[in-house]
């Protein structure tokens, strides 16, 4: 399973957020943080504002900030606005043939493992996750500038 | 193998909030501490597993009682978190060795909080006890396997910090 620029982005926007729930986050923020396009980012944020995971603030210090919860919302929350999870693997294979079915079934596994573990995952576990890689980093030296929670 | 006659995660604990009901913490019950079971502590634990999966089993909770709530055992363990006498959920598992070659490790078989009494840290106490109750046994792993689509349970043992073994469950039919 490949998630698509737009979700990825998505993602880190939700953390980003999640991680600064006090404060605006914006578009240029994040995109600077992560070397990504801020038209891109822009687009992705003004999804997720629409799907009500983020309010947005216009004018000078405005921004996007959390509204979602947090302890429910999951990663496949956000991966569904952008993504058809519905769908087969693109590569699943021709199944009018046996050899076809066959490597369908086995990328039917992949996908349902897949979409478990995101449907498992709220955001607040991903904190929880970033917080550990953030000490994780410091204890080992390492700057943790790229950390949603050390910004 | 965990032993396969143990219902596992026959229910849920929900303690992380995820898909479950208000978005509202709730304060610990008074008092709540957890502890070995006891004999007297069965009817409780039948009618919360009763409340929760629909199915009364009190046969099937004796035996466990038997084989994980007798007094002694250093690698098996039957907790509850008891609030002023009241049962509000239960945690089993046990220490095996070198199942799938893997060295002696804990097994969470079963954890349940009763409906009401959750989102209130009940199940985080019950798995943090049976964690340290493993390291004293000398274990430094701790496993559990369930469901894929049991997202409530899943989304718990994850905010817990539980995350993918390096095992892949298989199966076909006998």
């Amino acid at each position: 399973m490949k998630l698509q620029t737009s979700t990825s982005l998505a993602l880190y926007s939700v953390l980003e957020a999640a991680s600064r729930p006090d404060q605006q986050v914006s578009a240029a923020d994040i995109a600077a943080k992560y070397g990504v396009s801020t038209h891109h980012l822009a687009k992705v944020l003004r999804e997720l504002a629409r799907a009500g995971i983020l309010d947005s603030a216009r004018g000078v210090g405005g921004g996007y900030r959390m509204s979602g919860n947090v302890k429910r919302l999951t990663l496949m929350d956000v991966i569904e606005i952008f993504e058809d999870m519905s769908a087969r693997s693109p590569e699943a294979g021709d199944e009018s043939t046996e050899v076809g079915r066959a490597i369908a079934q086995i990328l039917t596994e992949v996908d349902e493992i897949a979409k478990a573990t995101f449907r498992s995952i709220t955001v607040e576990t991903m904190l929880k996750l970033i917080e550990r890689e953030r000490i994780a980093a410091e204890s080992a030296g390492v700057p943790a500038v790229r950390s949603a929670t050390a910004a | 193998m965990p032993d396969s006659k143990i219902e596992r995660h026959g229910a849920s604990v929900a303690d992380h909030g995820a898909r479950e009901g208000p978005a509202r913490e709730r304060a610990s019950p008074a008092g709540l501490k957890v502890r070995p079971v006891q004999a007297d502590d069965l009817p409780q634990v039948i009618a919360i597993d009763a409340q929760v999966t629909g199915l009364e089993k009190a046969d099937y909770w004796y035996e466990l009682f038997h084989r994980y709530g007798s007094r002694g055992q250093r690698q098996r363990f039957f907790l509850v978190a008891d609030s002023r006498g009241a049962v509000r959920g239960f945690i089993i598992g046990e220490v095996r060795d070198w199942e799938f070659g893997s060295p002696p490790c804990g097994w969470v078989f079963g954890i349940t909080v009763q409906p009401d009494s959750r989102l209130a840290g009940i199940g985080s106490s019950l798995l943090e006890s049976i964690r340290e109750g493993f390291r004293r046994a000398g274990v430094t792993k701790v496993r559990t396997m369930l469901a894929r689509d049991d997202q409530l349970v899943l989304s718990f043992f994850r905010s817990q910090g539980m995350t993918a073994a390096p095992f892949i469950p298989l199966e076909i039919d006998a």
